[in-house]
């Protein structure tokens, strides 16, 4: 592998990296706040990647008449942005208020099935749906592609696009957790829930706030997912889902830094290993996940937490 | 102020609470004495909603509050300092009180209710940025105090207070405790120190396996003949 071919696939890592960022970072508040791990958010993902599909083709030709050049392609992909969030956000809060809230305060594991439960029934049930259906569909092009010489490498714009949403979407989410009353709240309730409750805090709301954040992001994900990789199927979450997931426990569960860390390590490494052989790229995820359980099961940045006597 | 009757209490399928009825008088201290294991904070997390009761009446200012969610309860005006402190251990100082300013709105009430505390305990206001976790002992009971004072309730739920302290913060706590009642607060106090809890309140009961076996002025149950053997090593 020469210089050229290794710089070329840190940029490729880092644009998957990104998007397993935003999912992870999901897979990891929410886990922080209700200890569940869930399974669904790699379909929350699929949905905004569907999202931007539909609302490409429900305003596109309009957006494009109503304005001229380059103005109608930003402000159709600012649209389109939202809207995969908002409908990642609101798949999340639905998937929260209706499967997972009548579970709280049960046994972890009927929590966990059921969010195994909510995955199968986004992927099929937008299989059955006619307008969605189970085959592949090519994702509209949003935005030229066009590529910049960066040293001997080849960076595309969807590479800056990918890199530079995730670190806004990150500075904006670590922003919002330090110094925000609803982070600093999100704090309070991962660590104790009773006690939040005492200090008049409703916990039910905190934790729907934390879902929405996590689906919305899961939702950029998927549009941006849609624009790299422009195909887009009821399955396509399964894989990222689960190697987002993988990151966070690399990275550390509940960690938030952790997450970021972690996603971007696996998509290097998936990026190189994929070089290699398509295969073991495939795989590679699964392998990291072993050798964290193996030899640090808390993850990079995650810590075992002494409790004050 | 409150008026607890025939309340019951499950943990699954053993009854933690067999049906007890007390009541607390405004501005009053008032405390519930008892063994490990007789129910005690089971009846402090009940009145404050953390727990569900399965049967009976919890009357709050003349308001039926029985089984309504502990936030809402907050906002009514009953204020908890769990057992165990529970402090926000990776949120600072400051975090832990913004977070039971949580249902004041206005930033000047706010401001007024950190000053009332950190007058009360100047050590706070010296590790104001300091993690919830990094303080010692003494001073996350303080903090856990501050707390629930800075939510506001009119009637303050100690559970265990002294628990784990220093001779000399056991003192400091409980000379707190009176000093938050004479500043108008009514306050009901669970407590292992059965002796230093009489001598600070107005009127007690004492909680056996889930019933209330005695009550009386706080005096002359610690003159209890019964009492004294069992709960004060007389």
């Amino acid at each position: 592998m020469d210089i050229s071919t290794i710089l070329q696939q840190i940029f490729n890592g880092l644009q998957l990296g990104s998007i397993y960022a935003l999912i992870a970072l999901g897979y990891t508040m929410v886990y922080g706040i209700v200890r569940l791990i869930n399974f669904a958010h790699g379909d929350f993902y699929m949905i905004g990647a569907y999202a931007s599909y539909g609302l490409f083709f429900a305003i596109g030709t309009l957006v494009a008449s109503s304005f001229s050049g380059p103005t109608a392609a930003i402000i159709l992909f600012i649209i389109i942005l939202l809207g995969s969030m908002i409908s990642g956000g609101t798949i999340a809060l639905l998937a929260n208020q209706f499967a997972y809230k009548p579970l709280r305060n049960k046994p972890r594991l009927s929590s966990l099935i059921t969010a195994i439960g909510v995955s199968m029934f986004l992927e099929y049930f937008l299989s059955a749906l006619p307008v969605v259906g189970p085959s592949y569909r090519g994702f509209p092009e949003l935005i030229k592609k066009t590529t910049y010489n960066f040293g001997p490498a080849i960076v595309s714009n969807f590479v800056l696009l990918d890199l530079g949403v995730a670190a806004i979407l990150m500075i904006f989410l670590t922003v919002l957790v330090r110094y925000t009353k609803i982070g600093k709240a999100m704090r309070a309730v991962s660590q104790d829930k009773d006690a939040a409750k005492l200090m008049g805090i409703n916990i039910e709301s905190v934790i729907a706030t934390t879902f929405l954040i996590g689906g919305s992001f899961a939702g950029v994900a998927g549009l941006l997912a849609g624009l790299t990789y422009p195909r887009i199927y009821p399955y396509m979450g399964i894989l990222p889902g689960l190697k987002a997931f993988i990151a966070a426990v690399l990275g550390g569960i509940g960690n938030i830094p952790g997450a970021v860390l972690g996603s971007y390590i696996m998509g290097i490494a998936e990026t190189f290993a994929t070089a290699v052989n398509s295969l073991i790229g495939e795989g590679i995820a699964f392998a990291i996940l072993i050798v964290v359980l193996l030899f640090r099961p808390q993850g990079l940045l995650g810590e075992k937490v002494a409790d004050k006597i | 102020m409150l008026k607890v009757e025939n309340l019951e209490v499950d943990y699954g399928a053993i009854k933690a609470i067999k049906g007890i009825s007390f009541e607390v008088a405004e501005k009053k201290i008032v405390t519930l004495i008892g063994a490990n294991g007789a129910g005690k904070t089971t009846t402090l997390r009940t009145i404050s909603g953390l727990m569900k009761a399965s049967k009976g009446k919890i009357i709050f200012k003349n308001q039926d509050i029985f089984n309504l969610p502990a936030h809402q309860l907050v906002s009514l005006g009953i204020s908890h300092v769990p057992e165990g402190r529970r402090i926000f251990a990776t949120l600072t100082v400051q975090e832990n009180l913004d977070m039971a300013a949580w249902l004041i709105k206005s930033k000047g009430e706010r401001q007024k209710r950190y000053d009332t505390v950190f007058e009360l305990f100047p050590r706070l206001k010296e590790r104001r940025k300091q993690l919830g976790g990094t303080l010692s002992g003494g001073e996350q009971q303080m903090l856990a105090v501050a707390r629930a004072l800075v939510t506001g309730g009119d009637l303050l739920l100690f559970d265990e207070p002294s628990m784990g302290l220093a001779p000399v913060l056991v003192e400091e706590i409980f000379n707190t405790i009176i000093k938050i009642n004479k500043s108008g607060s009514t306050i009901l106090l669970v407590e292992q120190n059965a002796k230093k809890a009489l001598e600070i309140s107005d009127y007690a009961y004492v909680l056996e396996v889930g019933t209330i076996s005695f009550h009386g002025p706080a005096k002359d149950i610690a003159n209890n003949p019964k009492v004294k053997e069992a709960y004060l090593g007389i």
